[in-house]
């Protein structure tokens, strides 16, 4: 802890990624990292061999559970990497950065007080085959990008906006009046669209910038479209609530900053598994803790827009959670059907459900298919029938196959003796079947 | 309670998943045992002797709920009855089964009480009449599968209690019971 002390901690996610900030994009990554204060005679200071991660507003280490970072804000000046030589051939690459520091020697961000003193911080590269150039490039494109003070004035005028000040630019517009003035605040806001979008895909970089307001425009016609479907018709019938559903997850903007092969490199797949722990936890619960691998990868790519993986790199990413300390993993069923779950997640209660179900009169009669299994639990007819294989497996259905299809009854095999077999254990769910079968070919 | 002839059939006949071979261990073991008791009592109950895999056999078939065996299952249940010494494949395209609900030893013994019975020490019987004779007219024997019997009376031949010849006509054999 003591050697943390001089940076800023950073918050972490359950399965160790870091919490970005608003607006805050990842850019680069680069492992076994050391990071050195200037003033430190014992060493004991230094953070040693981490993940470093460079964003748009930060420099974010990551050692074991606990992150610290450096404010973009706070950087002075960055020295680029030492040329090679003879000499430092044999020594990592270096590369220093000039942070403000605050009295007591922590890197504090520089932005707004008057700048007290500066400190230097040496980058150590020590793994192989990082490119330091490169990595300083990135560097020096995020600073002169100034990202984090794009998010700091914004969050200003957000404040002055709900305090109620008119701003001077809302004085100088024409007052809205009447249609005309309707028609004319549509056009103005058309063009602004357009403009933004125009300027966005000018260049790829420019879109790295433009990045922030594109993703407000999203939620703006994300919130308009939903706040029309909620005023049109009458409220509370089924197919409007699941349309609208589908509206929320086709229309959330998902990933703001999705883990890529350019910004994470050798990293990559490590990274991108943090990122889908991250990411499959709201989908799980929705899903009553399992979710199939085919529906978390539609619904990841979905949220990673442009940035799309492909079913290998998703089912490595699942495969290496068993590596790393988070709450989900992967599970394959005998017939081969991947899916999703919770750590905790518990098959026994989803038995004991089945179990209930296939006990219910109508059930003994006729059996359960696999949909009406997934109608009952919630889930998809696919999961649900596995879900059925398993329970069958454990002795507690059993199968019939027949023209009518495939159907699972509860298994009543343990009850009957065949030392006897015309003998009806009494309480037994053989009795309890057969009192039923007798009801209905009574009625029937 | 439904009935096949003079049958009553168990309660379990109506329950779909009879008809269906089970896959898992534990559950198909206890549907093989159900199905050889099944097949043995309703055998010993109407007296029948053989089963033909592609034959219609009423045990196999449930009108009731709809479900019939496959042939699959069907070779399994006869199969695990043979295994255990209580049928018997007639040829050997496993298309015919011999149904034994009393095995040889427990016919041979019946041979023995149906001489003793009757004072037939020393004397000659043809097969057909040991099988649809007046004698035999009310006991175990009557109407033996004939294969059954030969089979009992070869074993009692092994043990010195009877002789097989050839009788006059080429289709019936003669046996003396010995005193």
């Amino acid at each position: 802890m003591e050697a943390r002390r001089w940076l800023p901690s950073a918050e972490l996610t359950g399965s160790g990624r870091p919490v970005f900030l608003q607006g805050e994009v990842e850019c680069a990554l680069i492992s076994a990292v050391d990071l050195e204060p200037e003033e430190d005679p014992t060493g004991t200071s230094t953070l040693r061999s981490g993940l470093l991660i460079l964003t748009t507003h930060r420099l974010i280490w990551i050692g074991g559970s606990e992150g610290s970072a450096i404010p973009l804000g706070s950087v002075v000046h960055a020295f680029p990497p030492t040329k090679r030589s003879i000499r430092s051939m044999f020594s990592s690459p270096r590369i220093r950065i000039q942070c403000s520091v605050s009295g007591d020697g922590k890197v504090v961000d520089g932005q707004g007080g008057p700048l007290k003193s500066t400190s230097v911080v040496t980058i150590v590269m020590r793994g192989k085959g990082d490119d330091p150039d490169e990595f300083f490039a990135r560097l020096w494109e995020v600073m002169k990008g100034r990202a984090w003070v794009a998010t700091a004035g914004d969050v200003r005028r957000s404040v002055e906006g709900n305090a109620g000040t008119a701003g001077t630019a809302e004085a100088v517009r024409m007052p809205v009046v009447g249609v005309s003035g309707i028609l004319r605040k549509e056009q103005e806001m058309w063009e602004n669209t357009d403009k933004s979008l125009h300027d966005a895909f000018q260049d790829l970089n420019a879109l790295m910038s433009k990045a922030k307001e594109m993703v407000m425009l999203a939620e703006k016609m994300r919130s308009k479209l939903l706040s029309g479907s909620t005023t049109q018709g009458s409220a509370g019938n089924d197919e409007e609530m699941g349309s609208k559903d589908m509206q929320e997850w086709l229309l959330s903007v998902g990933i703001a900053s999705p883990v890529t092969k350019e910004s994470a490199g050798a990293l990559y797949h490590q990274q991108l598994s943090r990122q889908l722990a991250d990411f499959v936890e709201v989908p799980l619960k929705k899903a009553g803790g399992m979710i199939a691998l085919i529906d978390a990868y539609c619904l990841f790519n979905r949220a990673r827009g442009t940035e799309l993986i492909s079913p290998e790199d998703m089912l490595r990413s699942c495969s290496i959670w068993e590596k790393f300390d988070v709450p989900v993993m992967l599970r394959k069923f005998d017939s081969g059907v991947m899916v999703i779950q919770n750590k905790t997640h518990s098959d026994e209660e989803v038995f004991s459900r089945i179990k209930s179900m296939a006990s219910k009169p109508n059930a003994l009669r006729t059996g359960i298919s696999p949909s009406d299994a997934a109608m009952t639990l919630g889930i998809a007819p696919a999961l649900a029938k596995e879900h059925l294989l398993t329970a069958e497996s454990k002795g507690l259905l059993c199968r019939d196959i027949s023209p009518e299809g495939f159907r699972f009854y509860v298994n009543v095999f343990p009850d009957l003796d065949p030392s006897n077999i015309f003998m009806i254990k009494p309480h037994s769910l053989f009795s309890v079947w057969v009192s039923t079968a007798a009801a209905a070919a009574a009625s029937g | 309670m439904q009935r096949v002839g003079d049958f009553k059939l168990p309660s379990f006949f109506n329950y779909p998943p009879y008809f269906t071979l089970q896959p898992v261990r534990e559950t198909r073991e206890k549907q093989v045992q159900l199905w050889k008791e099944l097949i043995l009592d309703y055998c010993r109950t109407l007296k029948v002797f053989t089963i033909g895999l592609e034959e219609d056999f009423p045990l196999f078939s449930n009108p009731e709920i709809q479900r019939t065996l496959t042939h699959e299952a069907r070779e399994v249940f006869l199969s695990a009855l043979v295994s255990e010494g209580r049928a018997e494949w007639i040829n050997k395209g496993h298309k015919k089964c011999l149904i034994l609900w009393m095995r040889i030893q427990d016919w041979a013994d019946c041979v023995l009480r149906f001489v003793r019975d009757n004072g037939l020490e020393d004397s000659v019987m043809t097969v057909e009449d040991i099988r649809s004779g007046i004698e035999s007219r009310g006991t175990e024997l009557e109407g033996i599968d004939r294969t059954v019997l030969m089979r009992a009376l070869k074993l009692l031949e092994q043990k010195g209690k009877v002789a097989i010849f050839k009788g006059t006509s080429a289709d019936d054999e003669g046996v003396k019971f010995s005193a």
